[in-house]
């Protein structure tokens, strides 16, 4: 029951942040130089003053910026996000058409890099000073330190141009219609690459915090408790240290999901994935500003229900959370 | 005290050696520890910090920290030399044979594991029970240290417990196989007087009742006079002296143990003095709540932390105020400064109401009133030299730099450190030294008011005594008033002229020192001082 009220409260909050964003970006947008009309008479060739008051009018450029802002609120609210002249389709269709495959594949990169990182961190912890443990320092500290894109160009030029084993780009092997456990194959064989490439560096960021965080927990008085015991030490390792020690990777962990989304902008660009990223990234070139806005809106949406998620999950992690404190 | 059964030894130390890692101040932390542990006897370690009792309690378990290790000695425990044992057999013996238990009751359980579970581990490691007989005998051990409801509270989490209750718990956990032998360090020392009472019993009746023998760590001579049947005093990683209770307790051979016990504060309330002297500070319906941010969903929690509180300081008197964690002690202390802000009351110090005063007026005045805080290591900035903090307050009264560091070293000299430190930083001192540096940093602003929270709470006996004697002296010099804040009684009845008993956030009862301890008229102030350990003791050992 305090749970659901928990929830319940923080969604409440989640909404009005919502809203905010929705008039923030909106500001944001007005604060561009020129107005959309210009931009679409300039794409039209045609420049003249009628022409752009015939354009104000039409889309409502002319009204007052309260009026525009309240218009664009309720067609947000509505779900109407707008059109995209660029691409001659509404913007909802657009992102509803790029969600799914950024979201598997952030999804499976957060995955990946979490359940790798975090057991990489715990095994580095086990034998610390030892060799085994500065490798996977050294290793962390690698992939922590170099930049995403010049490690996906690197996997490309490795594993599809030398070896051939994996696909460079793309979501499915153009030209094949496929079906059923062949298409899964197929965009799995396709994922491996910008997955890897985007979990790397969080990876190194959870390995390093869960060894920290193993190194201090294991020298605790509750530790030392379950020792006097008698209790086998794999055991000590698992419902005492681990447990304990993994608290400040799950609220990092919450942190970088958010970030994640961001991240894949670089890794669908270099990959071209067909995601939310690249849509992104193509509607700052063209000045779609419905599109990006639409982003926007869309990843500001995301990061909040991450932040939710987070909270609920450590709440069920660590009793000591007094809910809606 | 009835004498134990004859048995022989149950746990015997020869010649055990710890060794420190190279570079410490000496090389062995134990050194050549040797003694027997009969069976259904209580024997009760004793020393101050660094004595190496603590680790010669890890050494028998074979728990020692990672940076030392043992180098010598035998621990025999039913034959067998534990030190001998490989990793994994020994593991067999913890839990089982030996039972331990920590001094912290805070951070001594999993935060993340329901107490009930806690215990239940120590069980499915040893004893070959299902899953329901291992659940009856969790209950069973949780009603034997006398916890309430233990069907219920089995899956309670730790922070849902007070300290003792989680002192109880670690008790059940340690009894859970009946081990032949309980290991206790300090088990009593986080725990309020009156809770501490009832540990202190608890663990007796349950070792009288198993016949266990009991080695008790401690640095409390109360606590020694009221458990112990053997006592052993340790310096410097040796036993110096070791007997039964009432010969080493009564009639000290060592010099060293003299000269603890000659630090333990007496229970004998200092003598009343008239105070005629104008009144300095008067604090009249005081209050503070404390209370949790609400918001739509969420009812707001609130504590009163001080209700209503009055009281008087006259000029050149202390003031005692004692009380139990919770009782709103500290949060007095500090809205008398106004360090924290209070939500009714008034607070006349000097002519002006400080709770109301303007930020100049008050400004003017925080010199006259300065505090002394409990933990040394906290309270001074480790990143600045011991002269620049001492020196500060004068300098922001608009002392120029030359007069205040001179005014320091006359300070530093005055609480019996060498002015040289002035150049020093505060870790490159013990804990004795820095709570005078504490002292001295007050001085350095001419208060006419001190108010000391908990000022001795953190040190040895022996420190402890040095530093009151330090705070007498400094009151007497500079005609100070006191608010001597403290849980300690018997450091209550050392300093205090008039004692201020706190529960709950009220004043219960308020008078001279001498007629609170001859007669309390509140049941709770006679709770707190039938509470306070070895009390029949201390009246003894201070007729000579």
């Amino acid at each position: 029951m305090e749970r659901l009220e928990f929830i319940a409260q923080r969604l409440v909050k989640g909404v009005v942040v919502l809203l905010g964003i929705v008039v923030l970006n909106f500001l944001l947008i007005r604060l561009a130089p020129g107005d959309p009309a210009t931009v679409m008479a300039g794409e039209a060739g045609a420049g003249d003053e009628v022409f752009l008051q015939q354009l104000r009018a039409q889309f409502g450029l002319d009204q007052p910026l309260v009026d525009q802002l309240w218009a664009y609120v309720r067609n947000i609210v509505t779900l109407d996000f707008g059109f995209s002249y660029r691409q001659q389709r509404p913007v909802v269709d657009l992102l509803a058409e790029r969600l799914p495959p950024t979201l598997l594949l952030t999804g499976t990169a957060f995955l990946l890099s979490l359940v790798v990182g975090v057991a990489l961190g715990v095994a580095a912890a086990r034998v610390v000073g030892r060799w085994s443990d500065s490798l996977i320092t050294v290793l962390a500290l690698f992939f922590y330190a170099t930049p995403l894109f010049w490690v996906g160009l690197m996997g490309v030029l490795l594993f599809s141009v030398t070896l051939g084993w994996l696909p460079a780009f793309g979501m499915f092997t153009v030209g094949v219609p496929l079906a059923g456990w062949a298409l899964a194959l197929d965009v799995g064989e396709h994922l491996v690459l910008p997955a890897l490439t985007l979990a790397l560096f969080h990876m190194a960021v959870y390995a390093r915090m869960t060894r920290a965080s193993m190194l201090e927990v294991r020298d605790q008085d509750f530790v030392r408790t379950a020792r006097a015991k008698g209790i086998a030490e794999g055991e000590i390792l698992r419902r005492h240290v681990l447990r304990n020690a993994i608290l400040p990777v799950v609220t990092i962990a919450g942190v970088k999901a958010g970030y994640l989304i961001g991240g894949s902008i670089v890794v669908e660009t270099v990959f071209a994935w067909p995601g939310i990223g690249r849509l992104a990234y193509e509607a700052v070139l063209q000045r779609d500003y419905n599109v990006l806005l639409g982003v926007f809106l869309l990843s500001s949406a995301m990061v909040i229900a991450v932040n939710l998620a987070t909270d609920v999950v450590y709440s069920l992690v660590d009793p000591r959370i007094e809910l809606g404190a | 005290m009835p004498e134990p059964p004859a048995a022989g030894p149950v746990l015997a130390v020869r010649d055990l050696r710890v060794a420190l890692p190279p570079g410490a101040d000496r090389p062995f932390a134990v050194d050549g520890v040797g003694f027997d542990l009969d069976a259904g006897e209580i024997l009760c370690v004793v020393g101050e910090s660094g004595s190496g009792k603590s680790l010669t309690a890890a050494a028998i378990m074979r728990l020692l920290p990672r940076s030392v290790r043992v180098a010598g000695g035998t621990i025999t425990l039913d034959g067998t030399d534990l030190l001998a044992l490989p990793e994994a057999e020994m593991r067999g013996w913890r839990g089982r044979r030996l039972g331990m238990i920590f001094q912290e009751p805070m951070t001594a359980l999993n935060p993340l594991m329901r107490v009930g579970d806690q215990i239940d581990e120590v069980l499915r490691a040893h004893a070959g029970l299902d899953e329901a007989a291992r659940r009856r005998r969790v209950v069973e051990l949780m009603a034997q240290v006398n916890l309430p409801d233990p069907g219920q509270l089995r899956h309670a989490y730790p922070f849902r417990l007070s300290g003792g209750q989680r002192q109880r718990v670690m008790i059940a956990m340690a009894l859970a196989l009946g081990p032949a032998v309980l290991i206790a360090d300090e088990p009593t020392t986080a725990l309020d007087v009156t809770t501490q009472k009832q540990i202190l019993a608890l663990i007796k009746e349950i070792q009288r009742r198993h016949g266990m023998g009991v080695l008790f760590i401690t640095h409390d001579f109360g606590v020694v006079a009221e458990i112990a049947d053997r006592v052993a005093v340790m310096q410097h990683g040796s036993i110096v002296e070791i007997g039964r209770a009432a010969d080493v307790l009564n009639a000290p051979r060592h010099a060293y143990t003299r000269s603890l016990i000659a630090a333990v504060p007496r229970l004998e309330p200092r003598p009343a003095v008239a105070n005629a002297a104008p009144t300095i500070l008067e604090a009249t319906q005081l209050s503070k709540t404390y209370a949790s941010a609400g918001g739509f969903f969420v009812r707001r929690r609130v504590v009163a932390a001080v209700k209503r509180v009055d009281l008087v300081i006259r000029e050149g008197e202390t003031l005692g105020v004692v009380g139990e964690s919770g009782s709103g002690k500290s949060t007095l202390g500090r809205l008398l400064v106004r360090l924290i802000k209070a939500d009714g009351g008034t607070v006349t110090f000097g002519g002006t109401d400080l709770l109301t005063a303007s930020a100049g007026r008050l400004r003017a005045l925080r010199h006259e009133v300065q505090m002394v805080f409990q933990d040394p290591y906290a309270s001074l900035n480790p990143r600045r030299r011991v002269g620049a903090i001492v020196a500060d307050g004068p300098k922001a009264q608009g002392v120029d730099h030359p007069t205040a560091m001179a005014r320091a070293r006359e300070l530093l000299a005055l609480v019996g450190l060498d002015p040289a430190a002035v150049d020093r930083y505060p870790h490159e001192f013990s804990g004795g030294q820095r709570q005078r540096i504490g002292i001295a940093r007050a001085l350095a602003l001419d208060p006419r008011l001190l108010i000391a929270d908990e000022p001795v709470s953190a040190l040895d006996v022996s420190v402890q005594a040095q530093v009151l004697e330090l705070l007498n002296d400094v009151r007497r010099r500079f005609r100070l008033a006191m608010l001597f804040i403290t849980h300690d009684l018997r450091v209550a009845a050392q300093v205090a002229d008039r004692i201020a008993v706190m529960r709950l956030g009220e004043i219960v009862e308020t008078g001279p020192t001498e007629e609170i301890f001859r007669a309390p008229r509140h049941p709770y102030t006679r709770e707190l001082l039938d509470a306070v350990p070895g009390r029949a003791w201390s009246a003894a050992a201070a007729a000579p």
